[in-house]
């Protein structure tokens, strides 16, 4: 991915929301997008995807199966695994040649192994077509080599700030800071009033990653070049780092054991008022059936996360995928499959149904009302506009997964945020941990 | 057919064989693929090339793979020892003639009854850095003023999970004993009180040595069960803070699936095998001193 200055990025953002603007007319004339496909008879399709995060999103997922199952008489067999244990299972389906025949996985996974994947190059540009055309996220991880696709993407889970707006009034913030140094004064002005924040820094493969990835980048630091180079000893990440340890005393105690849930848990407490996450913390909230929980809802709201030294969006978000494997005796029962569910008919409804918590990878969703349904939900809408790619700046695969499995950026923001070790050290120690990974 | 079925060495290697079968396919060869993947480059979702040594090199110089190689000697040791001295002393008040005896020796297994995932979850909000119940009511007390950082900070950390180890372990320790216990002839206590022994020397040169060989046993199963631990920590902190309780079961994990790198995965785990030998083999040569159990002096 090339490096986008601030000004690039505003003729990119104005141009995507003209484009999206003047969206019914795209969509008239797009709709003449050509698809011609003819499942192999008698096909029969197993999908292995990762388990919900809302209800409604596995609810409505089975409903277009079904509707795909009764328009085209192929039986659909779809598993359910959680995210994080989809990809050890689709690498084996990819090495021994047998298993789900469309696999629903996440970030980098289809880099691993894309001689394994059938080529969809034909229903991306279909679907791009007709839709208003892929995010460039989309292209960055299953188009790796800039011609063929390897996967459809389905889309992400976004995440933004969520916050208490009491909170951020009563902390002398009219509206929520949009970079990185109004952010520092807000979450300093948070602590002094006595209503923190909290990021997760322990071993959180969601959160953790998500957050301080966002950090480094906003201030111009990488772990890779885009010749794959661990660059992350760089004077720019040691500019992070310096930040983390000043956005670290703002924190609420305990962020360095942070998983997954805590967040969440501690903000819907009331014991945390700025936190990144998903949707998930404002439904939790809508939907309780606590009332003190319930009337938290009113309060809270969603920002993206601020642009730092950069000078552009810097965020990290969930990615979604959908490949086919090579070995699936229905390949094009598969592709008809994906198209089916990707049309408007199928993928809007779904996206209501997931109230928000996947961001669609085509432009022409942005229409989708859920996002204007509620303002609250908006700030969701753009997560796929302006994420980078977990890999960035370098190609996706093996190494770029394994870096981030084994929490390299986010022991690096924790050890410099917690004062472990100074910036330079845990910068020094992260470059030769990634070495490992990216081999020199 | 007939001389074979009629011969004793013959019939004994068939009925044998399926046993050795089992040990072959669930035992041998996953234990060799392991060995064998550690020499290797192999990734999830892609076969491997011979690479020797190079995955133990890179571990000796990793310093995540040393911190958990510490850590997890550490938890062992420290569990370990605190397991076998709470699981004999509950095992000898056991032991004794105590009201509701049974209902006290049926209670005390709980812990080991339930799933470990469960206990993990208990203990993950035990431990909490802003629910924790033990630092709530600390602070109702008025003997604190802040909540305690039990899994924020790494050394609280690494005694956090020991603590839920032991709270785990402890059982199987002590009823084991308590069986150990309760195979000692009560005459010999009889013989020792009439021969004016006081309890702590009825103790040290009746019960102790009769007990060894149980206590070898269980201490070798509880050394082993410690030191490839991998539950507890994953649910509770994943490793975390800091790779402070990063135990080498985990790091394997973590490595060899999340991260996909199965060769090196498969090295960490191999790298857990001369530790786990050493275990075994003290607990067998330095704790079955026949001679000493039977009042003499081993040489």
């Amino acid at each position: 991915m090339g490096k986008m200055k601030r000004r690039d990025f505003l003729k990119v953002s104005a141009g995507i929301t003209a484009g999206a603007a003047a969206g019914p007319m795209i969509w008239v004339k797009d709709a003449h997008a050509q698809w011609s496909n003819a499942p192999e008879k008698g096909a029969k399709l197993r999908v292995l995807r990762w388990s919900r995060f809302v209800q409604g999103d596995i609810d409505q997922y089975m409903k277009n199966v079904q509707a795909f199952s009764a328009k085209y008489g192929i039986e659909v067999r779809v598993d359910n695994e959680g995210w994080e244990d989809v990809r050890p299972k689709a690498a084996v389906a990819a090495n021994t040649g047998a298993g789900p025949d469309i696999i629903l996985s996440t970030h980098d996974d289809a880099n691993m192994y894309p001689e394994k994947l059938v080529d969809v190059t034909d229903l991306a540009n279909y679907l791009g077509k007709k839709y208003g055309g892929w995010y460039p996220v989309c292209e960055a991880y299953l188009r790796p080599n800039g011609k063929n696709w390897i996967g459809i993407p389905l889309g992400c889970a976004g995440n933004c700030l969520v916050y208490r707006e009491s909170h951020v009034k009563a902390a002398g913030f009219s509206s929520f800071p949009r970079d990185t140094d109004g952010f520092l004064k807000l979450m300093k002005a948070l602590k002094e009033k006595g209503t923190p924040g909290g990021f997760a820094l322990g071993n959180a493969t969601g959160d953790g990653n998500v957050w301080t990835h966002w950090l480094l980048w906003a201030f111009g630091g990488k772990l890779v070049d885009a010749s794959n180079k661990v660059v992350i000893n760089s004077p720019e990440t040691i500019k992070a780092l310096e930040y983390a340890k000043e956005l670290y005393a703002t924190f609420v105690p305990g962020t360095l054991s942070w998983l997954d849930p805590n967040n969440n848990k501690a903000f819907l407490d009331g014991q945390v008022s700025v936190t990144p996450n998903g949707i998930s913390i404002y439904y939790a909230a809508k939907t309780s059936q606590d009332a003190k929980v319930k009337e938290m809802a009113a309060d809270i709201n969603h920002a993206n996360m601020p642009i730092g030294p950069a000078g552009v969006p810097t965020e990290l978000n969930l990615f979604f995928n959908q490949m086919i494997f090579k070995y699936s005796k229905y390949p094009k029962a598969a592709k008809e499959f994906i198209r089916f569910m990707m049309e408007q008919e199928q993928y809007g409804p779904w996206m209501q149904a997931a109230i928000g918590y996947v961001t669609h990878p085509l432009v022409a969703y942005e229409k989708n009302p859920i996002w204007t349904v509620d303002p609250k939900h908006t700030p969701y809408r753009d997560s796929m506009k302006i994420m980078r790619p977990i890999g960035y700046a370098g190609r996706m695969g093996y190494a770029s997964a394994g870096a981030a499995a084994d929490f390299i950026v986010v022991n690096m923001v924790a050890e410099a945020a917690s004062g472990q070790r100074t910036p330079k050290e845990a910068a020094e120690r992260a470059q030769k941990r990634a070495e490992r990974y990216y081999k020199v | 057919m007939h001389r074979l079925l009629n011969n004793r060495n013959a019939l004994g290697m068939l009925f044998m064989l399926p046993a050795a079968a089992l040990l072959v396919v669930f035992l041998t060869y996953p234990l060799g693929l392991g060995v064998w993947l550690g020499f290797t480059d192999a990734k999830i979702g892609r076969t491997g090339e011979w690479v020797g040594l190079e995955n133990y090199e890179f571990l000796w110089g990793d310093s995540v793979t040393r911190l958990a190689l510490f850590n997890t000697l550490l938890y062992t040791v420290a569990a370990s020892v605190l397991k076998f001295f709470l699981g004999l002393w509950l095992a000898i008040i056991l032991n004794q003639n105590l009201p509701f005896k049974s209902f006290f020796r049926a209670a005390i297994l709980l812990p080991y009854i339930v799933p470990t995932a469960l206990s993990a979850i208990a203990f993950w909000w035990i431990f909490d850095a802003q629910f924790s119940i033990i630092s709530w009511v600390l602070t109702r007390l008025g003997l604190i003023d802040r909540y305690i950082d039990f899994l924020g900070d790494p050394w609280n950390a690494r005694w956090s999970v020991i603590a839920a180890n032991v709270w785990r372990g402890v059982p199987f320790v002590a009823i084991t004993l308590l069986a150990g216990l309760q195979t000692i002839s009560p005459t010999l206590y009889e013989a020792a009180a009439i021969d004016g022994a006081s309890p702590w020397q009825r103790f040290w040169h009746v019960t102790l040595p009769l007990l060894t060989p149980i206590i070898a046993v269980v201490m070798t199963f509880s050394v082993l069960f410690t030191f490839t631990d991998f539950q507890l920590i994953y649910v509770i902190t994943r490793g975390g803070p800091l790779n402070a309780t990063h135990l080498m079961a985990t790091l394997s994990f973590q490595r060899a699936i999340p991260g996909g790198a199965l060769g090196e995965g498969a090295a960490i785990a191999i790298a857990m095998v001369p530790f786990l030998l050493a275990a075994i083999l003290f607990s067998y040569f330095g704790l079955q001193r026949r001679a000493w159990q039977q009042g003499g002096t081993d040489r």
